[in-house]
């Protein structure tokens, strides 16, 4: 692990989640199984697997939307047995409210949070230009382009100033040259800003531009099955990151952990 | 305003209404039905004009369009309340269902002649099967728009610590606007019928009321022109109703109006 970060922001200790089979027989499903891991202030760290290891899953106990069936998630230290306001989430869903414009949208946290107008005005203005979406504030949702409504969900989920971003494949649903923008973007803010994140994803190339670190997972039940370390200089510059040679052996070893391209294990 | 309203498209309906009216003047002359029958459109124009002289038309369409706004308001509020309950509380569901849905089934204009036995010739009988019948469509859109809310949207608010009353005021609500318009046009629809048939089952005032009277007397150009009057009654609940649907869902993508 990297030395230059400061102490955990987010912590899984022997984490695991069963949950009732809906359909069927009811049996008992283990989605994740003794995950232990943590993340540490300002670091970046991408989570894959194959689909259905239990990824989201673990965002959810993070942002304590759902609880855990065994072992503790702590943020900054402290467990979490609630909804946590540290914690902010960004599905690949935008999750933009139809009926607001794009400044209410980015203010929606706030405004739940008690804050008042002026304070409001004044992060959200901050917040929708540094995510490059200022000119559009006053637009509706439906007006606005897929990269452009992630943009206005990016600076809604940093609006509120949360300690750890919980990033569960926001640009999966885009083109692939918006996408490529938009976690350039997303990088230099983060680094920007010094947030911590826990970013879901299943572009191989994705996670290992943009993180320090890349936790790999196995089928269900979810286990972490390897751990490694980005060496490669400027994780704020992905475009930069993409063209470094070493980014193809990264790719090869993953590809290897996740059975990619074993014919008999393909199951898509 | 709008590209679906080409000129073709105008004059070509315009056309169907000239030529209804033209088969509404002459028609029943050429095919030899009584007057008493099918009054020709002049007749009806003038019973029309005959009803604001001698039969106070004015005040009748006052009497119904007050009982149709009561019937429509309280109805859709109670549909309101009743939907959002049950679409957020699987336990209102379950105890209150079989009810609900027996009201609606039974023929709630069929309960007329006894809120006239109960409430008398007032008001109350018609604005109370108005009620009734506007309930129901209010309460199933509301219901199933509540229920079809993304859940990770509220997840969402809850991640920013949101209480149920923050859930329900900035997600829940605004997020069952579009469908609850849908019912709520229904309802101010239905509103006229239901105050019409209350107005038939008893009382001396209202549009219904005239209706009765003429249709006694067999002044049959009397009674189509205020079945004339109730239909635009109902165009107009109609239309407000459209009016503010467009107001308040204005974020919706291109609401193109075509005529509905």
């Amino acid at each position: 692990m990297n030395d230059a970060f400061g102490d955990v922001r987010l912590e899984f200790r022997d984490v695991t989640k069963k949950f009732q089979d809906r359909q069927g027989s009811g049996q008992t499903i283990t989605a994740v199984e003794g995950v232990t891991l943590s993340v540490r202030d300002g670091e970046v760290v991408s989570l894959i697997g194959p689909s259905g290891c239990g990824k989201s899953t673990l965002l959810n106990m993070a942002s304590g939307l759902n609880g855990s069936s065994g072992g503790e998630v702590f943020v900054d230290g402290e467990e979490v047995v609630e909804v946590n306001e540290h914690v902010a989430f960004m599905l690949q869903k935008d999750l933009l409210l139809a009926w607001r414009s794009i400044r209410e949208n980015v203010e929606l946290g706030l405004e739940i949070q008690g804050v008042d107008k002026e304070e409001r005005r004044r992060r959200s203005e901050d917040w929708l230009t540094r995510c490059k979406i200022a000119d559009f504030s006053e637009h509706f949702p439906h007006q606005l382009s897929g990269g452009m409504r992630q943009r206005a969900a990016l600076a809604r989920t940093l609006a509120t100033d949360p300690h750890v971003l919980l990033l569960d494949e926001p640009f999966s649903a885009l083109d692939a040259q918006t996408k490529m923008i938009l976690q350039q973007d997303l990088a230099r803010t983060l680094a920007d800003a010094g947030k911590t994140a826990l970013f879901i994803t299943h572009d191989l190339v994705e996670a290992v531009a943009l993180s320090d670190r890349v936790l790999v997972m196995s089928q269900r039940p979810g286990k972490i099955i390897e751990e490694i370390d980005v060496d490669i200089p400027g994780r704020d510059n992905p475009m930069e990151r993409r063209k470094d040679p070493k980014i193809g052996a990264y790719v090869a070893q993953l590809m290897s952990l996740l059975h990619v391209g074993d014919v008999e294990l393909q199951q898509v | 305003m709008n590209s679906a309203f080409t000129p073709p498209r105008i004059a070509a309906s315009l056309a169907i209404l000239l030529v209804f009216l033209a088969a509404w003047e002459w028609g029943p002359d050429l095919f030899g039905v009584e007057t008493y029958i099918i009054p020709p459109l002049s007749s009806v124009v003038e019973g029309l004009f005959e009803l604001f002289r001698t039969d106070r038309l004015w005040m009748h369409i006052g009497v119904t369009t007050f009982e149709v706004i009561l019937g429509f308001v309280l109805g859709s509020l109670l549909g309101m309340v009743g939907g959002y309950a049950l679409g957020m509380s699987v336990t209102a569901e379950v105890v209150l269902s079989p009810y609900i849905l027996a009201l609606q089934i039974a023929p709630k204009v069929a309960f007329a002649p006894l809120f006239v036995l109960w409430f008398g010739f007032g008001l109350e009988p018609r604005v109370l099967i108005a009620v009734l019948i506007v309930f129901f469509p209010v309460l199933i859109n509301v219901m199933t728009a509540v229920r079809n809310i993304d859940p990770d949207l509220i997840n969402l608010a809850r991640s920013f610590k949101a209480t149920k009353m923050q859930v329900f005021w900035k997600i829940q609500v605004p997020g069952s606007m579009p469908p609850m318009f849908a019912g709520l046009r229904i309802g101010a629809t239905l509103a006229v019928i239901g105050v019409a048939v209350g107005e038939f089952a008893g009382g001396n005032t209202g549009v219904g009321y005239l209706i009765v009277l003429t249709a006694g007397a067999a002044e049959t150009a009397k009674v189509f022109a205020a079945i004339f009057v109730l239909t635009m009654i109902g165009i107009i609940a109609y239309w407000l109703v459209i009016l503010l649907e467009n107001r308040v869902l204005h974020y919706m993508p291109s609401r193109e109006q075509r005529g509905f």
